[in-house]
């Protein structure tokens, strides 16, 4: 039904998704934890950077990360000299791109989650004899878990959707970044391409959907294991 | 002295002034709500940090603006039973009797004689609702889960916040009997928090009112 084309747009989609999901979870969990628990001086400028790529148009998103991470911008020339490693027009620059655009949904989700959990809990963890890092790890994080499941479930579509920032910062190069959007947009611009765009829109609208329903029931099955009363 | 308190602290808008020394074990605090009883638990605890004074419980001191002493919630080692039990609601109470009980390398010299995990449960008739959900307990039933957690942590001193509180009166005669028979069986200091005259005159050995 797909040609080996397709397949391999969409095995280089999912690679590129869950890369970028797998290499944000932690900071994004670790800024929605500075952003619910913490206070302190350029909070809301922090709040202001996370939600930056959310607000602004995803080709300056792209173009940004191209003068910092591109092979001349600081932070790329840094990881060419030291690791040899070059992120634009590399697939592993569109998993950044995909995760940098996703950030802010993720953070979101997260935080509101960590908020909702009662700090009284940790108090009276720690009352216990729970060190501080004890305390997050059997109080903070397990209740906070369906907040992290739909935080990676909405950057994982997030992701799989993403176009604007992949295409300036890593292009549209076949087998490397040309990832289902960039595909379809190039299908296209191709005459007679609209059978091979159909099945590739069906198939983008199928990942999300499974994505979303894998989050409903994943959430639904962490807030029945912890019903929240006393 | 089993207390020696000399604290000031804030509470809602007003600031107190707490001064006690006492060899009585059992301390009862007393005083109309608002009166800042609650606060002056979460200052012992260690979850709230007083203005100014210093605290020993058990002639260990616990905070000493002068000296700089404040120790972190975990090395008080406070048995507090909230008025609110805050109960973990992702664990059974079999794992919320045993999230504070001492084990590892850095667990603190024991006394020897300590109440186990099956002479709590028996004295606190935990044993049916071990495999329960905090969320699925009476209000009766979680108090005594709320206090048997405390007691397992092996703390070096208990701080009972109200713990007859929204109990009708023959849960309340049942959970008081519980609370003798603990406080008469380990024999660390112990603060009452209490409207109750009776419950007071039962288990105290000194008051402290709050005005």
């Amino acid at each position: 039904m797909l040609s080996p084309a397709e397949w391999e747009v969409i095995g280089l989609s999912l690679r590129v998704s869950l890369v970028a999901m797998a290499a944000t979870l932690p900071l994004a969990y670790a800024l929605a934890w500075l952003l619910a628990r913490r206070r302190f001086p350029g909070k809301v400028l922090l709040d202001a950077l996370v939600h930056l790529p959310l607000v602004i148009p995803p080709v300056v998103t792209g173009w940004l990360l191209l003068l910092a991470f591109g092979r001349n911008g600081p932070v790329g020339a840094l990881l060419d000299r030291a690791f040899g490693l070059s992120l634009a027009f590399h697939w592993t620059g569109a998993a950044l791109a995909a995760g940098v655009m996703a950030l802010p949904l993720m953070v979101r989700a997260m935080r509101l989650s960590i908020e909702a959990v009662d700090r009284r809990l940790v108090a009276a963890a720690r009352t216990l004899g729970a060190s501080r890092w004890r305390a997050f790890r059997t109080i903070t994080l397990p209740l906070s878990l369906p907040g992290i499941l739909a935080g990676l479930v909405l950057g994982f579509a997030r992701s799989v959707g993403e176009f604007g920032a992949t295409i300036t910062f890593a292009a549209n190069i076949p087998g490397e970044t040309r990832t289902l959007p960039l595909a379809i947009y190039t299908l296209l611009q191709t005459p007679g391409g609209e059978a091979a765009v159909t099945r590739l829109a069906l198939i983008a609208v199928l990942l999300s959907l499974a994505a979303l329903m894998a989050s409903e029931w994943l959430v639904r099955r962490a807030a029945g294991r912890q019903a929240h009363v006393v | 002295m089993s207390f020696d308190l000399a604290l000031t602290y804030r509470a809602g808008e007003r600031e107190r002034e707490v001064t006690i020394a006492t060899p009585a074990r059992i301390l009862a605090v007393t005083g109309p709500s608002g009166a800042g009883k609650t606060s002056l638990l979460d200052c012992l605890a260690g979850l709230r940090r007083p203005l100014a004074g210093r605290a020993a419980i058990g002639s260990r001191a616990i905070f000493d603006a002068g000296a700089g002493i404040d120790l972190p919630p975990e090395g008080r080692r406070a048995g507090y039973v909230f008025q609110d039990m805050r109960l973990f609601p992702h664990l059974t109470v079999r794992r919320n009797l045993a999230y504070g009980v001492p084990g590892g390398r850095r667990a603190p010299a024991l006394p020897a004689d300590w109440p186990g995990f099956g002479e709590v449960a028996r004295l606190l008739d935990l044993g049916p609702l071990l495999d329960r959900r905090p969320a699925t307990l009476s209000g009766g039933e979680a108090r005594r889960v709320a206090i048997g957690r405390a007691i397992l942590s092996r703390p070096a001193f208990l701080l009972l916040d109200e713990p007859l509180a929204s109990l009708d009166p023959a849960r309340a005669e049942r959970t008081m009997a519980m609370i003798e028979r603990i406080v008469a069986r380990v024999t660390v200091p112990a603060v009452l928090v209490s409207h109750e005259e009776r419950e007071v005159e039962r288990l105290a050995g000194a008051v402290l009112p709050l005005a």
